[in-house]
């Protein structure tokens, strides 16, 4: 069932340009444009490609967060039943907005979210992925308004306002109060399994956050604790003198090492651990476009059944509806039908899907714990050399 | 919160504690476990609560654990070093800090002997480290038992007035003491008693500082919390005495530890004989302060003169003439502040290790919570990988977060030195207090006496000019003369006591600086052994992960 995916987006140099298709973006060099309260970031996206429908071998672009916004919410219309890669989110606090840390945070999961677009085999086609990549900044900026605008559903797709009405109608005319939903069990397992999986791995980023935090504040410390030993050690004067000095300087020197490693900790084990989180957030709004399918589908096909009783109702009577109601009658059952496509479209793609987001997840993990335990064991090996390089000196301070 | 999650974790609702789901996921058979891991870790997690808990009063014994935070588990708590080499098993090849451990070995191999030990506290190994180095002789003071008692005489509130008694027992191979092991019990008004004569004999020493009465604490705190929290400090008030090398051998001490029943409180001085026997101050009253004695009118004379010597125009006839001692002094001062300010940040350092370790074993249990939940829910052999993954990390997770907190727990017992020396600041001002208080005695006898000889000159040059002599003025003269040889006697009483208290502030001075070279190298290269022997075991834990997960990793 594995579908052979065009090569990861992260390779720079594919081996032979022409033969293998390839896409390649990256997110970079983010920039602070405007002022004040209207203050942004901007990045610039690189694409390397030789997609035929994709302008040149290289073309660089300027967008910002809303525009990748856009993209996200376009391919979620456009593509039911595909996770869509997740955003990282809109900023909390306004302080933090533009803080170095933050700025490269949301850099690397933007560059993750384009890559993984790219790198599936039905969202890389999507036009408005093209669009993204390539279209000119005052484009963008008009699509993008234009998406955020009071419009945001399209006057054009009548055939769904006019179901949303009808199902609205039909619920009240036909008494029911509860939305209807599958009864697959199989599809019940799969939906409590994203929902508690959710919750299990809240929690788990819940305490990698702390770690991060804790490796902070034991930095901290550890600078606070080798000024006070230096100082002590100032006072005590003579060989015991210098050894508090020694161990202050060292004390101060694992203090960075440990600031260093809270950032890597953030950005190789916590973000991953928040992409996971986030990527299940996107599941469940799948499957809320699924029941949503499901759920049309149902009422159409109920609607259809009454039309055509209906209808065969008049035909008896040879009313002169008759020929109103048959018009009704056939776009319903083509509503109806497109329903059912849809549905099932849905179904079959969420199916591939679960089976990717496994694998990828796998994949996605292994690394943020090959680099957690890296630096992990790193750290403690900086802490262990330090520390014991004292040693000779203490030994020496206490046989003279 | 754990069991309803998972329902498949039956064991779960079992436990109460984080600690035993942690003991769970280590005694599982796929990762490695020394069984003896049990009973160092939870002695250590009681050690450790009774620190991570308030700012910690270097004079305050520490705050123990509550009955909420005791781990059923624990049984009378035998302090095990995780480091004696039986633990060879779980750290295999032994590690360079096993090795280097050995100085450490031998005072843990001390305490391990120490059966007597009912006391969940960290008991610094201060007074051991230096008597085990010097000579064989030692003198061990545990405090137990405490019982309530009854006050059975001066009652006026029928069946009110309780208090409670320690039961101290010395075991000791110093022939002084008459006897190898002998106990005694005691309340806290016989301890205050023998810190006052204490005092009042070893005027000019270094003497290390009794507990508080915490008489609001002894209202506000839970009795048993109270007593216990008392029967530590006295513990260590107690053993601070036997490790002074003067005080372990004085009287006081001996009656203290060996004879039942009241000790005899200080002589006081009775005020109203003191007015009708006139002004002198006989010469053996001179041996102690003014302040805190009862002789009021001494203590007039002495403030006088205290003001004189700061206000007056001239010189006080004797000042402090030792630059070295003043300079000592100044010294002695800063290194107060830089201890004290050491000691704090010492206890951030520690609660952030503390910290660390936490959060560890939370991340830990966490990911075995998904483990848990990934392998019951799995449909994709993509799943199982990932749990598999992750259980690799959780077992480390925890791992590393009891080294983090049994590190935590040793760094605590190092460290505490400075809290010690923290205590002895205060001695060491009390020492400085008598030496200063006998100086201004004698400058108060110097000028008396100078004031009376000028009398007596006056009144001599008056009656001489009367022949065959003035009865009533020569009376005076008689009188005068009598009480210038007795203040001249205390005089010279003074000025000994004086002396002798600036030759004992200088021995101590300098045992101060020999004790405390060695006691703070000691515990430099006790918190460095231990960092490097811990750090080398995380290390070691995450070195495995990283070697289990490098299939991941990418090829840059």
């Amino acid at each position: 069932m594995e579908q052979q995916r065009s090569v990861s987006g992260l390779s720079q140099s594919p081996r032979s340009p022409s033969s293998q298709p390839y896409l390649s973006v990256s997110v970079t060099d983010p920039v602070k444009l405007g002022n004040g309260v209207q203050a942004y970031i901007s990045y610039r996206v690189i694409t390397k490609t030789n997609f035929p429908d994709y302008q040149g071998p290289e073309k660089i672009v300027i967008r910002r967060y809303s525009d990748f916004i856009w993209l996200r919410d376009r391919l979620f219309d456009k593509y039911k039943g595909i996770f869509i890669p997740p955003l990282p989110e809109k900023s909390a606090v306004e302080k933090f907005r533009f803080s170095a840390e933050f700025i490269e945070m949301r850099r690397q999961a933007l560059d993750v979210f384009v890559n993984r677009i790219a790198s599936h085999n039905l969202l890389q086609q999507s036009e408005d992925l093209r669009t993204f990549l390539q279209a000119d900044e005052e484009t963008m900026e008009r699509l993008r308004s234009y998406e955020t605008g009071i419009f945001k559903k399209k006057p054009a797709d009548l055939m769904q306002i006019f179901k949303d009405v009808q199902s609205k109608v039909s619920d009240v005319v036909l008494g029911k109060e509860k939305p209807v939903e599958e009864s697959n069990p199989e599809y019940e397992k799969l939906k409590h399994y994203v929902f508690e999986l959710e919750n299990h791995l809240a929690e788990a980023q819940k305490h990698a956050y702390r770690l991060v935090k804790r490796h902070r504040e034991l930095g901290q410390s550890l600078s606070d604790f080798g000024k006070a030993a230096k100082l002590l050690g100032a006072c005590e004067g003579q060989a015991l003198g210098k050894a508090f000095s020694d161990l202050g300087a060292k004390s101060e020197a694992l203090s960075i090492k440990l600031q260093k490693e809270a950032h890597q900790l953030l950005m190789s084990f916590e973000e991953p651990l928040k992409d996971y989180v986030r990527a299940v957030q996107s599941i469940k709004a799948t499957i809320g476009e699924r029941a949503n399918a499901f759920r049309q589908q149902c009422e159409l096909a109920e609607t259809m059944k009454l039309k055509e009783i209906n209808l065969d109702k008049l035909m008896l009577t040879r009313s002169d509806r008759v020929g109103e109601a048959e018009h009704e009658y056939k776009e319903l059952k083509a509503a109806s039908e497109e329903a059912t496509r849809r549905f099932e479209t849905i179904v079959r793609q969420m199916n591939e899907e679960i089976v990717r987001f496994q694998e990828q997840k796998t994949q996605d993990m292994g690394i943020a714990f090959h680099e957690f335990a890296k630096g992990q064991a790193r750290l403690a090996n900086n802490v262990a050399d330090a520390w014991r390089s004292l040693l000779p000196k203490l030994e020496a301070c206490s046989s003279a | 919160m754990m069991g309803s999650e998972n329902p498949g974790f039956e064991e779960a609702h079992l436990f109460a504690s984080r600690e035993e789901m942690e003991n769970l996921v280590l005694d599982d058979p796929l990762t490695t476990h020394h069984p003896n891991n049990n009973n160092s870790y939870s002695s250590f997690r009681s050690a450790n609560s009774s620190i991570s808990e308030s700012t910690h009063h270097p004079l305050s014994p520490p705050v123990l654990s509550t009955s909420a935070d005791s781990d059923p588990l624990l049984s009378p708590p035998v302090y095990r070093n995780p480091n004696a080499s039986d633990n060879n098993s779980y750290i295999e090849p032994p590690s360079y800090a096993d090795v280097i451990f050995s100085p450490f070995d031998e005072n843990s191999a001390n305490e391990i002997n120490r059966i007597d030990s009912t006391s969940q506290d960290t008991d610094s190994s201060f007074a051991l480290s230096r008597s085990s180095s010097s000579s064989s002789d030692y003198i061990k003071i545990t405090v137990s038992n405490p019982k309530k008692e009854q006050e059975t005489t001066n009652s006026l509130v029928p069946g009110g007035n309780t208090y409670y008694t320690y039961l101290i027992t010395t075991r000791t191979n110093i022939p002084d003491f008459g006897s190898s092991e002998f106990s005694v019990r005691r309340r806290f008004r016989d301890v205050v008693a023998l810190s006052d004569r204490l005092a009042e004999a070893y005027r000019g020493y270094f003497i290390p500082p009794r507990p508080d009465k915490n008489v609001v604490e002894s209202q506000v705190m839970q009795k048993q919390d109270f007593v216990e929290q008392r029967r530590v400090a006295l513990e260590k008030y107690l053993k601070r005495l036997a490790g002074h090398p003067v005080i372990r051998l004085s009287d006081e001490l001996k009656v203290f530890l060996q004879v039942e029943g009241r000790l005899p409180l200080s002589v006081s001085t009775d005020v109203a004989s003191r007015m009708l026997d006139g002004t002198v101050v006989a010469p053996h009253e001179v041996v102690q302060p003014a302040k805190g004695g009862r002789d009021l009118l001494r203590l007039f004379k002495e403030l006088r003169q205290s003001v004189a010597n700061d206000w007056g125009g001239s010189k006080p006839p004797v000042v402090e003439e030792d630059k070295l001692f003043m300079e000592k002094k100044e010294w002695i001062h800063d290194l107060e502040q830089q201890i004290s300010n050491a000691s704090q940040q010492v206890e951030t350092l520690v609660k952030a290790q503390q910290d660390m370790g936490e959060t560890m074993g939370e991340l830990g249990l966490a990911f075995i919570k998904l483990t848990k939940f990934e392998n019951e829910e799995a449909m994709y052999n993509s799943q199982r990988v990932r749990a598999a993954d992750m259980k690799c990390v959780a077992t480390a997770a925890i791992k590393a977060s009891r080294f983090y907190r049994e590190l935590n727990a040793q760094t605590v017992k190092h460290l505490d030195t400075l809290h010690e020396y923290l205590g002895l600041m205060l001695a060491v001002h009390g020492a400085f207090t008598d030496r200063s208080s006998a100086l201004l005695t004698v400058q108060t006898l110097l000028s008396e006496l100078s004031t009376l000889h000028s009398r007596a000159e006056k009144l001599e040059a008056a009656s001489s000019k009367i022949f065959g002599g003035d009865k009533s003025r020569i009376h005076k003269i008689e009188e005068l003369k009598e009480t210038i040889r007795i203040t001249e006697d205390a005089k010279n009483v003074a000025i000994r006591e004086y002396e002798r208290i600036k030759e004992n502030n200088k021995c101590e001075l300098e045992r101060l600086d020999k004790e405390r070279r060695v006691d703070f190298l000691n515990m430099l290269k006790g918190f460095v052994v231990n960092q490097v022997g811990y750090a080398e075991k995380i290390s070691d834990v995450w070195a495995k992960v990283a070697e289990e997960t490098s299939g991941y990793a990418k090829d840059s």
